[in-house]
């Protein structure tokens, strides 16, 4: 299979005399982009939803929509790292509630300052991350196992932590203000200037240093495409967000932890193991990679990220509560990167499949409230997307494999 | 590395002095097994040895215990003519000895590029953010694959997913060069390939003899071990009953070695001599 493989391949240099655009066409239909697939996805659910009711792009109903996925988009990115492993973390939406509970019943009941109680519900998470990482590495038990037994655990936790009153009502400003702060125009503005100009410039270092190794540097035109699109929504989001209240805190925090964690994953040799772990486990090992380590630190990260969302999402709704982190959140929080191209089996995906699928369910379940569906309609039309997504995602894969591209 | 300047003298080695790799009275058991027994081998630079045996014969085990996976029980090694300890992988890397197993142990998901120096990234050196210098190692991967002769692989930014099993091949072959190796082990390279790509693979092991690197390959096809081995070393129930010169020998021969026909377990090349430890 593999030698017809070969030999059907066309001859070095074939390729290269296609049009970049034709290229472009051929590696879309083949698969990759992923997240132009799913910017596409998000195009049409908002034309629908537009069409159905006027309001939905307006620039206060988008405004919500960014609050709204705020907080299960950041649980996604510890969410993005444990899939890249090969791994998974049922326990996410439980440790971002009991997180909550424990920073809200430290600053409210114990009266610890705001920045010590977050502090400490972002090492709740931690630890508990520690806990997940050690049970996988030294027990060798199924990450499933192990944090389907948090799910309960950790829920049953948030339960005990809040105690018989069992809702914590949030005022201190600096835990509300996470949430409820916007940046004035020209400062959202100036953020916006400052995120291309930084953008543009690692993309032009990355060719300047291409060229200076000798290297065949890539396509101008496709650096300009991207620089061009990247540019297109930083401005279109920021004039959207100004024009209701400006660009808010809690997006900004959002952002730039994708910022961050894209940066470490694709950038640092950190990174680069995170991904050979998922793709070959004993491949890894044999070159030296300690893969236990690396397993147990993205487990803690996970969970970190996930108490950093319990915090946001606490900080929304102005309380914590029995239900926060339970019911759908962590469904959606793992839906939402393997919706826009983060594989479930491990070693492929991008940390920005967090903001991408969150966009996607968050846009749906928004446009469906606006248009006032009940939650039976709701559930079934969000598991359908979702079955929609990832039957697309499969046929893709399974055509790039088919075509058998060398 | 006074071996240096043999490099394609490969077919006059009669007259080079130390073997690179010798191997003397290396005995393995595994409980009752004896799965290696008193066996003698020699690896001279800019040659490239046959190991051929039938299942069981004990190849795998000799390369293991070589590459330091399973060291030896009992035995002497000697690396450039000087007593060594190959008691783990990392001795026998540090020594400057490569192996590449059958299932090449590659990551799918990673390129070209990233599997060639997983474990080993090229940094910038910019203190305190030490990030992956991509640029370096595509170079340095170019180089290196144009120097093999590699050059069915479109482009190193491919995935390993995406290429075919001889590709593969070369791309862990070339991954084990990478640490500047005097010894070469490859385990089967050319199982589960078609015809075009053996003969890539069969190219690739003369490169790496014109190198002047000790090449061992394990090979079930005699066919491809005559093609490119310059001796052919035979294991027979865990011992080295033959070592041929591959230009002066007849296939029956070797045949006749593996199944015991001809030397009726009469070992040829055998010092006299008990050097156990």
């Amino acid at each position: 299979m593999s030698a017809a493989t070969e030999e059907a391949a066309p001859a070095p240099g074939v390729e290269r005399e296609r049009s970049p655009v034709s290229e472009f066409l051929r590696r879309l239909a083949q698969g990759e982009f992923a997240s132009v697939r799913v910017l596409v996805g998000i195009a049409v659910i908002w034309t629908i939803f537009q069409i159905a009711n006027d309001r939905f792009l307006t620039s206060i109903n988008l405004s919500n929509l960014v609050l709204q996925i705020t907080a299960v988009a950041t649980i996604s990115i510890g969410v993005v790292l444990v899939l890249l492993l090969g791994e998974i973390d049922l326990s996410v939406g439980a440790v971002s509630g009991l997180a909550a509970g424990v920073m809200a019943v430290l600053n409210v009941k114990q009266g610890w300052p705001a920045e010590l109680a977050i502090a400490a519900g972002l090492a709740t998470g931690a630890a508990i991350g520690l806990f997940n990482g050690f049970m996988v590495t030294t027990f060798r038990i199924p990450s499933f196992v192990v944090t389907l037994a948090g799910l309960l655990a950790w829920q049953g936790a948030l339960l005990a932590v809040l105690g018989s009153t069992g809702t914590v009502n949030l005022s201190d400003n600096l835990i509300t203000d996470l949430t409820s702060t916007f940046f004035a125009p020209g400062l959202g503005w100036a953020l916006a200037v400052a995120v291309i100009a930084v953008y543009a410039f690692t993309v032009w270092w990355a060719r300047r240093r291409r060229a200076s190794a000798g290297l065949e540097p890539q396509p101008l035109t496709g650096a300009l495409v991207r620089i061009a699109v990247v540019a297109a929504a930083v401005l279109a989001a920021v004039a959207i967000l100004n024009d209701d209240r400006g660009v808010p805190l809690a997006a900004l925090i959002m952002i730039s932890l994708m910022a961050i964690f894209s940066f470490i994953t694709n950038r640092t040799r950190y990174g680069r193991h995170i991904y050979a772990v998922g793709g070959n486990a004993e491949a890894a090992r044999r070159a030296g990679i300690r893969i236990n380590w690396v397993r147990i630190s993205v487990f803690v990260l996970a969970s970190t990220l996930a108490a950093a969302g319990g915090v946001l999402a606490a900080s929304r709704l102005l309380a914590v509560n029995q239900s926060s982190g339970a019911s759908d959140l962590l469904l959606l929080a793992i839906a939402g990167p393997v919706i826009a191209g983060t594989s479930l089996f491990g070693g492929r995906g991008f940390v920005w499949s967090a903001l991408l699928g969150a966009l996607v369910i968050g846009s749906i379940s928004n446009g469906m409230d606006l248009l006032a569906l009940a939650s039976d309609v709701k559930f079934m039309v969000t598991g359908g997307v979702l079955l929609i997504a990832v039957t697309i995602d499969a046929l893709t894969r399974l055509r790039q494999q088919t075509s058998g591209a060398p | 590395m006074n071996q240096v300047d043999e490099t394609g003298g490969a077919r006059e080695l009669s007259s080079s002095p130390a073997p690179l790799l010798a191997l003397k009275g290396v005995s393995k058991r595994f409980g009752a097994v004896e799965a290696l027994k008193d066996v003698d081998f020699e690896l001279r630079p800019g040659e490239v040895v046959g190991l051929v045996g039938d299942n069981g014969a004990g190849k795998s085990t000799l390369i293991k215990s070589i590459a330091g996976v399973q060291p030896a029980d009992d035995g002497q090694a000697f690396f450039e003519g000087s007593p060594v300890r190959l008691t783990s992988p990392q001795a026998a890397s540090r020594l400057g000895i490569a192996t590449v197993y059958q299932d090449l142990a590659l990551c799918e998901n990673l390129d070209v590029v990233e599997n060639l120096y997983l474990g080993h990234e090229v940094g910038n050196g910019l203190p305190g953010m030490d990030l992956l210098d991509e640029p370096a190692m595509e170079h340095r991967t170019l180089e290196l694959l144009d120097s093999l002769g590699v050059t069915t692989i479109r482009s190193v930014r491919t995935e390993v997913a995406q290429l075919s099993g001889g590709q593969r091949q070369a791309v862990a072959i070339a991954r084990s060069l990478l640490g500047e190796p005097k010894v070469v082990l490859l385990d089967e390279p050319t199982a589960a390939l078609g015809i075009v790509q053996t003969r890539e693979i069969l190219k690739l092991i003369e490169r790496l003899r014109e190198r002047g690197l000790g090449v061992v390959v394990i090979s079930h096809n005699l066919a491809n071990v005559f093609e490119v081995a310059d001796r052919i070393v035979v294991l027979r129930l865990g011992r080295a009953v033959a070592s041929l010169d591959a230009d002066d020998t007849k296939r029956e021969q070797v045949v006749g070695a593996i199944t015991g026909a001809e030397f009726g377990g009469e070992e040829i090349d055998r010092t006299t001599e008990e050097q156990t430890l």
